[in-house]
């Protein structure tokens, strides 16, 4: 078996917020139509979590399931048990129209952590991510200047980004770029 | 800039997290058309001053196409709706038309 690492392979940032690799994650992408009420059972039964309702992302036994669009969820688990949950999820959906695919060596997991990782995150990001506006239990796709990314946040102070593998280090030097001592605006100070 | 509500996820999507698709509801000038008609297809655009329907993909969002009814000039947007129909929903043609008294309709 080939030695698995992370796209960053354990960079971190330390700016007016720390910027770091998540590691290893396990993500799986489930596609079909979550309307459906034996789409929504295969999945709850497969993953054991409740599933999410629209814009939010909901976390039970170390795995977290985030509604993606009205037909695509994205499940964060181990790296080790995703193979194992994308096998039980393709059967709990057997015979459903619907598709899983293993994505956890296509994406790349960072942390953005401080209490001002609203404002970091807010310089990238079309986004409104004011504590009004977003907040823990809520998962965003958007963009990070120029490339696609999505974000939820884990607690108050910090944000769990995802982004295409190929475009990790961008985004490793988007958001270093935008915590970097000096660079405090305040926004959401106050 | 323009702001657009996703119907599908229920965000308000700014323009540069959306790509534009052009003209809405346009209709295919399929086999058996004569070539007039094939070429206004292609080529014949609305291009108005006021409300024009227009179709957009939440792509650095959710990835989903839907449509929008907005001002050219004013960027007033009137409403945004699924993309799985072939004509404006009737609520939203009644609400531009007591907006727009001069509005010549959609078609």
């Amino acid at each position: 078996m080939s030695d698995a690492v992370s796209a960053l392979a354990g960079a971190a940032y330390e700016g007016y917020c720390q910027v770091s690799d998540a590691g290893l994650t396990g993500m799986v992408t489930i596609r079909g139509d979550l309307g459906a009420a034996k789409v929504k059972a295969a999945v709850k039964k497969a993953t054991g979590v409740a599933l999410p309702g629209q814009g939010a992302i909901v976390a039970a036994k170390g795995r977290k399931l985030a509604w993606m669009s009205p037909d695509e969820l994205l499940l964060f688990c181990g790296y080790d048990e995703a193979p194992g949950l994308t096998a039980a999820l393709t059967e709990a959906l057997a015979g459903q129209h619907a598709l899983v695919a293993n994505v956890s060596d296509a994406r790349v997991v960072l942390r953005v952590t401080g209490t001002q990782a609203r404002e970091v995150i807010a310089k990238l990001t079309p986004a409104d991510v004011s504590p009004g506006a977003f907040g823990p239990g809520q998962m965003r796709r958007t963009r990070l200047q120029q490339v696609a990314a999505g974000f939820h946040m884990p607690d108050e102070t910090s944000f769990e980004v995802i982004a295409f593998r190929s475009v990790a280090d961008y985004v490793f030097t988007l958001l270093s770029n935008a915590a970097r001592p000096g660079g405090e605006v305040g926004l959401f100070d106050g | 800039m323009l702001i657009l509500e996703c119907p599908y996820c229920g965000i308000m999507a700014d323009e540069t997290e959306l790509t534009p698709g052009g003209e809405a509801h346009l209709k295919r000038a399929t086999v058996g058309s004569t070539d007039d008609a094939f070429e206004s297809y292609l080529f014949d655009r609305k291009n108005p001053k006021g409300v024009h329907f227009e179709r957009w993909r939440h792509s650095a969002g959710c990835g989903k196409w839907f449509h929008a009814a907005r001002s050219t000039t004013t960027l007033e947007v009137y409403g945004t709706y699924a993309a799985q129909v072939s004509e404006p929903p009737k609520e939203l043609v009644a609400k531009i038309k007591k907006k727009c008294p001069g509005w010549e309709g959609w078609q």
